[in-house]
């Protein structure tokens, strides 16, 4: 067992017993974990509930992890024969038994039908996505492309990918910007469509209204749902009692909003870190509790109903037989779709003047003290630098967005209840952030996309929805801790870009 | 107790300042606990504008927490601090934290150094100038509309910090990030920010720490540079025998939170009380020369 080299790539001995006693040290652990949440399944029978076994599924995702640990140890030191020959093989195995039925035919997917695995398809599909990854890595270590990156250069490699994408996203930006616009009149556009798009706006405006707090700032907020729930109580209360029509009513919804963004702010910005994102967290919870319990004023649980639509500006109204109809006004046959189309350009252009907005406070005082603050709070303080003012400005400004984001979603609701601001929330909004990257205006987008967009295509498998999103985001801290596309571009530069490149070459 | 602290509060306030110069700062009575520990017990000194004082002591003996407590980050126990800007005195001990540099004018460098590591040398001078520009960019308002005059002010703002990025020989790499930086580059950006404040008072914690001797020889220049031509009050701390000693015009040595001698460089190396400090006792029975260096 000495170490060889083959053309300057270090093969480390390999230790039979070790690898074994690896391998079967992870099917011991799949095996206990397995056994409980796999080997049991309840089912509805008549008068009660069945539980059915299911020690065969236990069976095969032991020996699966068994084996994929020895594949994983085999890469590690750099002898990816076995692996090579072995994982494609099992992908072709995997994918012949899901494909069985439009490959072979029906009857010989009858006969197959026994030996396959799982109830469910998508786990097995799950198994072959892990197999091809395991035989890509193999070719790519065979062809000694794989070498040892420490996670430092490859953190390195990645920023300069997100440093390309961003310096595209200059004219990246406007051409999707001009998408985006033009999208309502593509004829694949449908009622579901529009939806769809409506809502990953909507998220990536929250996005990027919590990426002032998060990204820029550094303040982790995980009770950003509260500021979106007082814009759309504000909206809903004030529309629905006084008849206060929606363009008035937004700018005093993001006023309140941010005046629970400052309040909550006085007290706990002195805090840092994990605890101000404790005390974030309850914020949120208490104001949906408030919201549930004050029955006279919120309507408890039963939310708010029959809150007014937006009008045309205040001009013209989206309805078949009002006075001033849209549709009269400018000519055209109603259409349902015409109030939805016009939604999806409100929040568009909503989203578009916090992205502005960001864009130019980046690179104003206030944005460099934020970013400052991030940095080093102290540090900031013998600079003359009020830190509790500058940080109150961050979450005032930032929970005035989700105040603008809460009452355009309660005009396109028409209901609102405690229901839709709950934790969940917040955490789907922080995890567009971190995985985007912190401060990534372009990277907010991705992950809005792939977050909240994705999804809505795939809704028959909800239940797999969750799970997804928890193993996107331990896979993004393990390989790229600051979000996807996390890259700083400086705010004021000396030289112009090429010159500071070949600087800093 | 009031009338003995009163007549030595006088003498502190009419006596001159070893060194020559008009003081910036009279520090009287500073006294410094932590719970049951003293950290500076009672120490008064005066230092002066355009000289260079140092304060020197052996370890422990309560130099960073004197500097602690001249910048805001802690509140005296007893004393007073008075600060003599040009637009009338502050008692620094009664200031909130960010306001000895917003308002008084007192900036600092820190022993482990403090920049901001992600973001480029040159924003670390522009964010010093954050007051300034703050107030020409309307409190936001103004600049998010690209105003005129705050346009202006960023210009200037980068004008100051390319001076200052050209006396610290960084110019050229004015768009790295400062968290890039060579140690040394790192410790004079510290200053060049802390100078971008337009300070009155500049306080050094330990500017030559980590340096070699090529690099201590620069901060040498770089420091009687902002002396010579800046005409402000520089404070240090220092371990290193021969800056303090090169460069300082007035010396300050503390030992377990007390004053144990006060002077130009000359007087304090001669002064027994330091040796002794410095040193420890001479032994009975050796000659009383025999401990001095």
């Amino acid at each position: 067992m000495s170490v060889t080299t083959i053309s300057g790539l270090t093969v480390r001995p390999l230790n039979m017993k070790a690898m074994f006693k690896e391998a079967g040290l992870t099917a011991l652990v799949i095996f206990a974990l397995a056994v409980a949440l796999v080997g049991f399944e309840t089912t509805d029978i008549p008068g009660g509930i069945g539980i059915n076994t299911r020690f065969d599924d236990v069976a095969v995702v032991v020996v699966l992890g068994f084996i994929g640990r020895i594949a994983l140890v085999l890469l590690r030191v750099h002898r990816p024969g076995p692996v090579l020959i072995g994982a494609p093989v099992m992908a072709v195995a995997m994918l012949g038994l899901l494909l069985a039925e439009p490959l072979f035919g029906p009857a010989v997917a009858h006969t197959l039908q026994p030996i396959m695995p799982f109830h469910d398809p998508i786990v097995l599909w799950g198994f072959f996505i892990v197999t091809v990854i395991i035989a890509v890595r193999a070719v790519l270590s065979a062809r000694h492309i794989a070498s040892e990156e420490t996670p430092d250069a490859r953190e390195a490699r990645m920023d300069r990918i997100a440093a390309k994408v961003q310096h595209a996203a200059t004219f990246l930006g406007p051409l999707l910007l001009a998408f985006a616009i033009i999208f309502p009149f593509l004829p694949a556009a449908n009622r579901q469509l529009l939806d769809i798009a409506i809502l990953v706006v909507t998220y990536i405006m929250l996005g990027w209204g919590l990426n002032i707090v998060v990204g820029l700032a550094g303040l982790l907020d995980l009770g950003y749902v509260a500021f979106y729930a007082v814009g759309a109580y504000s909206f809903a209360l004030l529309a629905t009692h006084f008849e206060v029509s929606f363009w008035l009513c937004l700018p005093f919804a993001g006023i309140m909003a941010a005046f629970a963004g400052v309040l909550l702010g006085f007290p706990v910005l002195r805090l840092r870190g994990d605890y101000l994102a404790i005390v974030t967290l309850g914020f949120g919870e208490m104001i949906r509790v408030i919201l549930l319990n004050w029955y006279e004023f919120t309507g408890g649980p039963d939310g708010i109903s029959g809150i007014p639509r937006p009008s045309f500006f205040g001009l013209a109204e989206f309805s078949r037989s009002a006075d001033n109809a849209f549709h009269t006004m400018f000519g055209l046959e109603y259409t349902s779709l015409q109030r939805i189309i016009f939604l999806y350009y409100l929040i568009l252009m909503l989203a578009m003047v916090v992205n502005v907005f960001t864009m130019r406070i980046r690179k104003l005082p206030i944005g460099r003290a934020w970013e400052a603050l991030r940095e080093d709070e102290i540090a900031c303080r013998s600079l003359g630098i009020n830190p509790r003012n500058t940080k109150l400005t961050a979450f005032g400004i930032g929970a005035m967005f989700a105040g603008f984001a809460g009452s355009f979603f309660a005009t396109r609701q028409g209901f609102i209840s405690p229901e839709s601001f709950t934790f969940i929330e917040s955490a789907v909004i922080l995890a567009i952030v971190v995985l985007g990257g912190f401060g990534s205006q372009i990277g907010v987008v991705v992950a809005a996309i792939l977050l909240i967009g994705l999804p809505e295509f795939f809704r028959e498998l909800q239940q797999y929805r969750m799970l997804a999103f928890g193993m996107a985001m331990v896979i993004i801290m393990l390989w790229r801790p600051s979000g996807l596309l996390a890259h700083r571009e400086p705010t004021i530069k000396l030289f112009g870009r090429k010159t500071a490149k070949e600087a800093q070459s | 107790m009031s009338t003995i602290a009163t007549a030595r509060l006088d003498d502190m306030r009419t006596a001159e300042v070893p060194g020559g110069g008009a003081p910036i700062i009279t520090v009287e009575h500073l006294t410094m606990r932590f719970g049951g520990l003293v950290a500076i017990d009672d120490v008064s000194f005066r230092a002066a504008s355009g000289k260079i004082s140092a304060i020197i002591g052996p370890n422990g003996a309560g130099k960073t927490t004197v500097f602690n407590c001249l910048t805001g980050f802690y509140k005296p126990t007893v004393g007073r601090l008075t600060l003599h800007h040009p637009s009338g005195d502050y008692l620094l001990e009664q200031l909130e934290g960010y306001k000895t540099s917003q308002a008084a004018g007192v900036a600092r460098t820190f022993q482990n150094i403090r920049l901001f590591p992600r973001m480029t040398v040159l924003e670390n001078l522009v964010v010093a100038q954050h007051n300034k520009l703050m107030r020409a960019s309307g409190y936001t308002i103004l600049g998010l509309f690209g105003a005129k005059g705050y346009r202006n002010a960023e210009a200037q703002a980068i004008e100051l910090a390319r001076y200052w990025l050209d006396r610290i020989h960084l110019t050229d790499k004015a768009d790295w990030e400062a968290g890039n930086l060579p140690y040394g580059d790192q410790r004079r950006l510290e200053i060049a920010r802390a100078m971008c404040t337009e300070p009155v008072l500049l306080c050094l914690d330990e500017p030559a720490a980590g340096l070699n001797p090529r690099e201590s020889h620069e901060l040498n220049s770089l420091l009687t540079y902002i002396r010579d031509h800046h005409k402000i009050g520089v404070l240090l701390i220092e371990h290193d025998m021969s800056v303090v000693m090169h460069i300082s015009d007035h010396i300050v040595v503390l030992d377990y939170g007390k004053k144990i001698s006060d002077g130009t460089p000359e007087q304090v190396r001669a002064d027994p009380a330091v040796i002794r400090a410095y040193l420890g006792e001479p032994d009975v029975e050796e000659d009383e020369s025999g401990g001095a260096d």
